[in-house]
């Protein structure tokens, strides 16, 4: 019964938290620098990893839809069902995984330690609102860096797969006729389906990495255990949330 | 009491603020830590708190900070309850964390800076000429472009008070303001929470172990024990006192021949 009651608590919590973020967004002028900080942090430092990832993911998709294709004498459908996957899927769901494990786990302790530093208190009797400070500037950086980086991991991920398709002796596919298939059989509405699902992953793992750090108490124990609880929290969120995007959508 | 200096933070009303606590009761779980605690603190007064280690004082503060809600009682700040924002901003409260408090992401200037800059209170020129002037009170000016990460524990409870002062606070609130300090350092420090009063017209609220520092600047000393007020008088009184909890408190003896850990252990 508490959990439950811990769970609801918490929700509302994030409820009220983000309606006093957007409730501000009038002052966003005056923020611009933090939410470029902020920006930078989230999309500039993870794109790398973001790269890589879903370069080997384009690859592994190629050579997986290559196997399973050939036995249909199909494989020329290889660019149109790796090209999908990674808009309406892969893309999305890695980069929000990497966002919650990567950006979310320090949003999280930077939070967290601040609250249990007594900073989020010190903040308060200024009168400075925490949601204004400190969550308004990552909700507004994450709305803006998540297209940016769903577009470059459906990138790389097709450019990953088109490498596959070049080099792979069974597939036997040329980059040239990858990138044919991909544009002939994708629609333009399968990116931005990917694009409105990132959006939503996006801001939904940042709600609860600041609610999780902003509600901690205690010490250095505690602040690890947030981190871990909104790790896992996020990744839960994304793959539920995943399945009624897509069923909305589709 | 000399008229508070030309400022670009403009208020209604820049008297100082009076404090009313009522019957305050706070329960944490089972554990009871404040009981029935009530006192006023006139306008302009200097008023300390003393007492032992996990008495309530801290806990006491927060409330009047408004940080925490009470579990019985009433608290007010010039009739207004201190947990809502316009109270805050009305009196600029300003509290002092005992750990200094300061925003480890921003460096000693921007901690500084941070309250007026917010607020849109003041020009940039304006907002700097106050942060210097601060930072040359407290003597840390050369700090000014350190991280707090970089600064020692003294240097950041100097940093705090820096920060409480350019908010040009009615009510000013103290958690151990001494505690990690050096003697003269401490006594600087006594020198500023009692200047205070003077220049910006500012009730102060102190929670302090430091006996020197307290019957010095207080205009009242209140002696808190087990989450109660023990007794509340001018320190000229304390001074003067027989009761054996408030002279062992103010003039402990070291007792080498039967220290009290051994009575501690001999009790439990």
């Amino acid at each position: 019964m508490t959990r439950i009651n811990n769970f609801f608590e918490a929700f509302g919590a994030g409820v009220i938290m983000t309606w006093r973020a957007f409730a501000m967004l009038p002052a966003a002028p005056r923020i611009l620098k933090r939410i470029a900080e902020q920006g930078f942090l989230i999309g500039y430092t993870s794109m790398p990893i973001i790269a890589i990832l879903c370069f080997f993911i384009g690859s592994v998709l190629a050579i997986q839809a290559g196997i399973s294709l050939r036995e249909f004498g199909a494989k020329e459908f290889i660019g149109a069902l790796v090209g999908a996957s990674m808009a309406r899927e892969l893309g999305p769901v890695m980069v929000a995984i990497i966002l919650a494990g990567r950006v979310g786990s320090a949003v999280t302790a930077e939070l967290a330690s601040m609250r249990v530093n007594s900073e989020i208190d010190a903040l308060t009797t200024m009168n400075i609102p925490p949601e204004r400070l400190l969550v308004l500037p990552r909700l507004l950086a994450v709305i803006l860096v998540m297209p940016v980086l769903t577009m470059m991991a459906n990138l790389v991920g097709w450019f990953g797969g088109a490498i596959v398709c070049e080099y792979v002796d069974f597939i036997g596919l040329s980059a040239n006729e990858f990138f044919r298939n991909l544009q002939a059989y994708m629609k333009f509405s399968d990116v931005t389906d990917g694009l409105i699902k990132a959006e939503i992953f996006g801001i939904v793992v940042m709600i609860i990495s600041c609610n999780t750090g902003l509600r901690t108490r205690g010490g250095p124990r505690e602040i690890g255990l947030a981190v871990t609880k909104a790790v896992v929290l996020s990744l839960i969120a994304i793959l539920t949330l995943d399945y009624f995007i897509t069923k909305l959508l589709a | 009491m000399a008229s508070p200096r030309k400022s670009c933070i403009q208020r209604e009303d820049r008297s100082p603020a009076s404090v009313n606590v009522d019957g305050l009761s706070k329960t944490y779980g089972q554990q009871e830590v404040l009981r029935d605690v009530s006192f006023k603190v006139e306008p302009g007064e200097i008023f300390v708190i003393m007492g032992p280690s996990g008495s309530g004082k801290s806990v006491l503060l927060r409330h009047i900070a408004g940080l925490e809600v009470p579990t019985r009682g009433a608290l007010d700040i010039n009739g207004l309850s201190p947990t809502e924002p316009e109270t805050r901003n009305q009196f600029a409260l300003a509290l002092v964390f005992q750990s200094g408090a300061l925003l480890n992401s921003l460096s000693v200037y921007n901690n500084l800076s941070l309250y007026p800059h917010e607020h849109q209170l003041c020009s940039k020129k304006e907002i700097h000429d106050r942060v210097m002037r601060a930072l040359q009170i407290l003597s840390i000016e050369h700090a000014a472009k350190k991280m707090p990460a970089e600064l020692s524990g003294g240097m950041r409870k100097r940093v705090a008070i820096a920060r409480a002062l350019v908010m040009e606070p009615q009510l000013m609130l103290y958690d151990e303001p001494t505690s990690e300090l050096d003697p003269i350092m401490a006594a600087t420090i006594a020198e500023i929470i009692a200047t205070l009063r003077e220049e910006y017209a500012v009730t102060s609220i102190v929670v302090s172990h430091d006996r020197d520092l307290s019957l010095t600047i207080a205009d009242r000393v209140a002696l808190m024990q087990n989450g109660q007020i023990h007794s509340i008088a001018p320190p000229a009184e304390y001074r003067q006192a027989t009761d054996p909890l408030i002279t062992e408190f103010l003039n402990p003896q070291i007792n080498l021949q039967n220290p009290r850990f051994k009575t501690l252990e001999a009790t439990s």
